[in-house]
């Protein structure tokens, strides 16, 4: 299924600092991580990671450094930062109120529309 | 496990693909070092699920999306790198940044001796004013000139061979702004004060060339410095205009005046420094910005070119006689080295091999306008020159402008020639490149002869 590119866009950053609090990371691996996360639901683009991941290292949530993976070859990885779990409980305060509001409605409505994710209620990813 | 052949094929596709993403303004080394990992880790674990190398290279390349479509969230992430910077020490790596360190600390140290050249003559009793106008106007390339050769010098690492060559102009330079009995304010002081800078320039362009200065393109280089150089010392000038105001604003809030630090101090030693920093701005970063001068080439060559075709239809339709005043001629020799200018500017950054175009035409159009305008002009003065006199100006100037006149249609011939076909750009590139001389040897002769021809008054 498809996740239309503003939600996406806005998940982006909850998803990766969440990914990133488990444990330093890099760029394959975190988009492997979403995948596994998501059940494969939530397909990212493999290039527009590297943008949002430079964006969040630019408003110091994130801190990079190169090392030297298996193989030899140099890796960029990526490290949360006291900032970005700060940023990291802002969003998740955000996406619960936003998950709130929606289960309140969809608790009280029918939704005509099919498929079990929406119906569920929770398609949208939870924060740490 | 792939094979040899499978492994190098796709090492080839790897490095197609890295050099692709590279030439995107906003991806750079460092991403593209960071994407190539991300692309080898998809690609093996692919082929490790049984896809072969090149089923495994596609499927990989597409997951990483349209190529278009990331550059364009790296550049809306990295937007200050769609201007590029002129930042004096970009690389990572330690020894260029090293290098481009030392370079400034030199830069910065010669444009100190600069400033105390300039003050050195007052230590001796000759302090800068109205008094001494003449001494400091014809020594003027001294304070400055050498020690942008001594930079030169130690960045192309000149021999002790060259190096006296170079010496050899400055040093008859100095006795011929000092020894002769000049007047004070006269015409052939004015004269030598204005063209010793010009012969001595050409010192400084072999400087600047080193062992390349015999070939066209090493003196091609220095045309485009001395472009950039004009156009970074006006800048300078005019931040170290606003830089003044606000001094002199500030201090007489105070009740202090700062006219008499500005004219003996900050002003002639800036102007000296100006010319050191500004050389070595253009050195550091001639291929890290766009060079301006062709710019401003593209704006205004459309607007001569305008000028001089209303000018001379004017002139046509009208029938107006050329009325003559004694001025015109530098008028007019003004007028060709704008042209010449523009013409030069557009030659240095063509490339030679791109067919001709539009823009070459309006080159030719200019130019044979400007002669045009120059020819009615010349007849004029030529029918009035016994009237006017032979003044040492007057010769100067009509030196000048048969030497821009020569230089001119010789370039309009050849501009035409490689417009039909006949001859190639880098005809036009060797003409003017090899001309470069004559404006120097013209110089040193209104410095060396004119003297003799016209006393010292």
């Amino acid at each position: 299924m498809e996740i239309n590119k503003d939600l996406i866009a806005a998940s982006s950053t909850p998803i990766v600092l969440s990914i990133l609090t488990e444990g330093d990371s890099y760029g394959y691996a975190i988009l492997k991580r979403v995948r596994e996360l998501s059940g494969g639901r939530m397909e990212w683009t493999d290039g527009m990671l590297y943008p949002v991941l430079h964006r969040l290292e630019r408003n110091g949530h994130v801190k990079a450094r190169w090392d030297v993976a298996e193989g030899g070859r140099r890796r960029k990885y990526y490290r949360i930062t006291a900032g970005g779990r700060g940023q990291l409980a802002e969003e998740h305060r955000q996406w619960q109120a936003v998950d709130a509001t929606l289960r309140g409605i969809w608790g009280a409505i029918a939704i005509p529309v099919a498929g079990s994710h929406l119906a569920s209620g929770a398609p949208l990813p939870q924060g740490a | 496990m792939p094979t040899p052949d499978q492994a190098r094929s796709l090492e080839e596709q790897i490095g197609q693909w890295r050099s692709y993403l590279g030439r995107r303004q906003a991806i750079q080394p460092v991403d593209v070092a960071e994407l190539e990992d991300h692309l080898r880790e998809q690609i093996a674990t692919l082929a490790d699920a049984g896809l072969s190398t090149d089923e495994a290279f596609l499927v990989a390349v597409k997951r990483m999306g349209d190529l278009d479509a990331v550059s364009r969230e790296f550049a809306r992430e990295h937007s200050e790198r769609l201007w590029k910077q002129l930042v004096l020490s970009t690389s990572d790596a330690a020894e260029p940044r090293g290098a481009s360190r030392t370079d400034a600390v030199v830069a910065i140290c010669l444009a100190v001796a600069a400033a105390v050249a300039v003050k050195l003559p007052a230590f001796f009793g000759i302090p800068l004013g109205d008094a001494n106008a003449g001494f400091y106007a014809r020594n003027a390339s001294f304070f400055v000139l050498p020690l942008l050769v001594g930079y030169f010098a130690w960045k192309r690492q000149l021999g002790p061979r060259t190096l006296r060559w170079l010496a050899l102009p400055f040093g008859a330079a100095v006795i011929l702004a000092n020894a002769p009995p000049f007047v004070p304010g006269g015409k052939i002081e004015v004269l030598t004060a204005l063209h010793l800078p010009i012969a001595l320039w050409l010192a400084v362009g072999v400087a600047y060339a080193g062992v390349r200065w015999r070939e066209v393109a090493g003196r091609m280089d220095f045309i485009r410095f001395s472009g950039e150089l004009f156009i970074y010392y006006v800048l300078i000038a005019l931040g170290g205009g606003v830089l003044t105001g606000f001094m002199a604003a500030i201090f007489k809030a105070i009740g202090i005046d700062i006219e008499p630090f500005f004219q003996s101090w900050l002003l002639p030693c800036g102007a000296a420094g100006a010319v050191l920093i500004a050389s070595w701005l253009v050195e550091a970063k001639k291929s890290v910005i766009e060079n301006m001068a062709p710019v401003l080439t593209r704006v205004f060559t459309p607007l001569f070119a305008a000028l001089l075709l209303a000018f001379l239809a004017t002139l046509v339709f009208t029938g107006r006689g050329v009325d003559i005043e004694r001025n015109a001629l530098i008028a007019f020799d003004g007028l060709l080295m704008v042209v010449l200018g523009l013409l030069l500017y557009s030659v240095s950054a063509r490339d030679f091999r791109s067919p001709p175009g539009a823009f070459d035409v309006l080159q030719v159009v200019l130019v044979v306008s400007a002669l045009l305008a120059d020819a009615v002009a010349l007849w004029a003065i030529a029918a009035r020159i016994s009237e006017f006199g032979f003044t040492p100006n007057r010769v100067a100037a009509l030196g000048e402008n048969v030497i821009l006149l020569v230089n001119l249609a010789g370039s309009a011939l050849l501009y035409i020639r490689f417009l039909r076909g006949r001859g190639s750009f880098a005809r036009l590139e060797r003409w003017q490149t090899d001309y470069l001389p004559v404006y120097a040897a013209w110089a040193a002769i209104v410095v060396i002869v004119f003297p003799f021809v016209f006393g010292y008054g």
